[in-house]
């Protein structure tokens, strides 16, 4: 790849959206069509990321200058009357905690217990490990909608509907995360292993102390995509959360907004603000492993 | 010693996720409903009539054409999108590279209910960005959401608009697979720039395009929070899916034909990623 993958996080959000920049001048012959390709690339980052500067904008605007036509685009007065309603007479600091607490548990459960796995698919011989391998890549496939009803029933019966443990459980073990970090393992070399075994180390100090710590990039990428799954998930939260106490930012925010009698657009407005902004924080700051995380599943598979 | 390194994992696996797979094709099978949930074994066997009664039911009978539609256009537009974008990444810009990946990455990373609530404001009939700015080039916008013709449309706009962003990377990708040697070959040739697309571009793109195409529609086939946040639905079912009714009838208590609906969807993408292997084979 001549490609210099997230090389320094640049303007995502409130960036100042490039004017159409003339070509460096490195090979003559194609200046003028840079310029229109950066022309047409601006015009599109404009379109792409316009709804959520509007969204922005709109978060601090009072409510009657939201219902105004036409509509303002930069607001007359700020105000962050909105977020104050959100985190102090509506319960977002619960459902923020709520989001937080479980994605990170899903995301520790995934890194050990898909690394384990992971490594054991990568590097060991075992009785089984093809079918085993075959039956993660299979439920790739499978997706929620069509289990989360014996899923939801299962649940029921073990007493977990409207708990964390309800929440987390079913998405402890991923089938994404054992693919991923096999891919990830396999670049481990065998002479490494080897030498450590002829050393007289045991599997689980070679898995502790070897291969882990050469596992940063990976657990990174499977860290961020596992949190972020989790953070943007809606089917499951909203069917096992069932009283206030346990909502999920998605679903408090999908809820409210369906909610006849609420139709406080500045609430909702600062509602998607708090839900995509910790998540956009994260991607700007970690940008690459994104990126990787898809080359490695997407090319490689 | 190795089934020690497997066992956290497969045993969570086989109770919440392998179990679920068995237990939802079996349960597809009987009249389940919210009541039996304490004694799911006490149910009985109905054999094929959920899978019948779909194809009475005239709700089910819209979803599926409304979720048919949502793959056939949303597909081929967010494929193209993408593949824009990616092209213009890849047409030897130097400058604002990064800006522009992460930029249209963005959306993607977002979660749908929070997209689609802002998207709701931005549809809006007369207080909305899209209708104010449409205002501006003298088009009188319709209540894009309220309006049985638009409202799907809308909902796959914003679709596309959100997953455009994941194809530019995989496509990406793909065309920095393609060697420099052999544009310059086809320039040398006398191949304009178009030809050297249709010609060379597409064709070598083909395996990535096939795959970002798959898991694209994948998605798509299960279309849910969109309609949840924006159209309940509505108006008069134009933008209800198969993934909202099957929820409405796990709602209203209906265990085995929501898992029926699921398995129907499930053959789908069985379908949907079988065909893509085979399509990879055939010319390649």
């Amino acid at each position: 790849m001549t490609d210099t993958i997230g090389r320094g996080p640049g303007p995502v959000v409130t960036g100042p959206v490039g004017t159409p920049v003339p070509a460096p001048s490195l090979r003559p012959s194609r200046a003028p069509s840079h310029w229109r390709v950066y022309a047409v690339m601006s015009a599109g980052l404009l379109l792409v990321t316009a709804p959520f500067l509007w969204m922005l904008l709109g978060s601090v605007k009072s409510e009657s200058e939201l219902r105004r036509i036409p509509p303002t685009w930069w607001p007359e007065r700020f105000t962050l009357e909105n977020y104050r309603e959100l985190f102090s007479r509506l319960d977002f600091p619960v459902y923020f905690f709520n989001s937080v607490l479980v994605a990170l548990l899903i995301t520790l459960g995934n890194i050990a217990f898909c690394s384990m796995l992971g490594y054991a698919l990568a590097k060991l011989e075992f009785r089984g490990k093809r079918v085993l391998f075959g039956l993660v890549i299979g439920m790739l496939m499978v997706p929620g909608m069509v289990i989360f009803v014996p899923q939801y029933v299962l649940v029921a019966n073990l007493g977990l509907v409207n708990t964390y443990w309800g929440l987390v459980l079913p998405f402890l073990a991923g089938p994404f995360g054992v693919f991923l970090m096999r891919q990830f393992m396999s670049a481990i070399s065998d002479e490494l292993l080897d030498a450590a075994r002829v050393d007289g180390a045991g599997e689980a100090r070679i898995f502790r102390s070897i291969v882990m710590p050469l596992m940063g990039p990976g657990v990174a990428t499977l860290g961020i995509l596992t949190f972020l799954a989790s953070w943007n998930n809606f089917l499951w939260p909203l069917v096992v959360a069932q009283t206030e106490d346990m909502y999920t930012l998605p679903v408090a925010l999908a809820l409210v907004s369906v909610d006849q009698n609420q139709t406080n657009y500045g609430l909702l407005l600062g509602g998607a603000v708090v839900v995509i902004v910790p998540i956009v924080a994260v991607f700007v700051a970690l940008q690459r492993y994104f990126v990787q995380g898809i080359a490695m599943t997407g090319l490689k598979s | 010693m190795a089934w020690g390194f497997a066992l956290p994992f497969v045993l969570l696996f086989m109770v919440f996720m392998v179990g679920p797979v068995i237990a939802s094709f079996a349960m597809s099978f009987t009249d389940m409903r919210s009541g039996d949930v304490k004694s799911p074994f006490a149910v009985s066997f109905v054999g094929l009539d959920n899978y019948t009664q779909m194809f009475g039911d005239e709700k089910f009978r819209r979803a599926a054409v409304n979720t048919g539609l949502f793959v056939l256009v949303g597909v081929p537009l967010t494929m193209g999108l993408g593949l824009a974008a990616a092209v213009g990444l890849n047409s030897g810009i130097r400058r604002f590279r990064t800006v522009f990946r992460a930029g249209y990455y963005l959306p993607y990373i977002t979660s749908i209910v929070a997209v689609a609530v802002v998207w709701r404001f931005l549809l809006q009939d007369r207080q909305g960005l899209v209708n104010t700015v449409l205002g501006y080039v003298g088009i009188d916008g319709p209540d894009w959401l309220n309006s049985t013709t638009w409202a799907l449309p809308s909902l796959i706009a914003m679709a596309a608009w959100r997953s455009m962003g994941f194809l530019m990377v995989i496509f990406l990708a793909g065309l920095q697979t393609i060697p420099r040697q052999v544009y310059e070959a086809a320039e040398m040739d006398g191949a304009n720039s178009w030809q050297r697309f249709v010609f060379i571009t597409l064709p070598m793109m083909r395996p990535t395009l096939l795959f970002g195409g798959v898991l694209t529609g994948i998605g798509y086939l299960q279309f849910f929070e969109e309609p949840f946040v924006m159209t309940q639905g509505g108006p008069l079912d134009s933008t209800l899916s198969v993934s909202y009714h099957l929820y409405n009838q796990f709602s209203f208590g209906n265990y085995g034909y929501a898992t029926a609906m699921g398995y129907l969807l499930f053959v789908a993408i069985v379908v949907l990623t079988v065909a893509q292997f085979r399509l990879l084979r055939d010319k390649t």
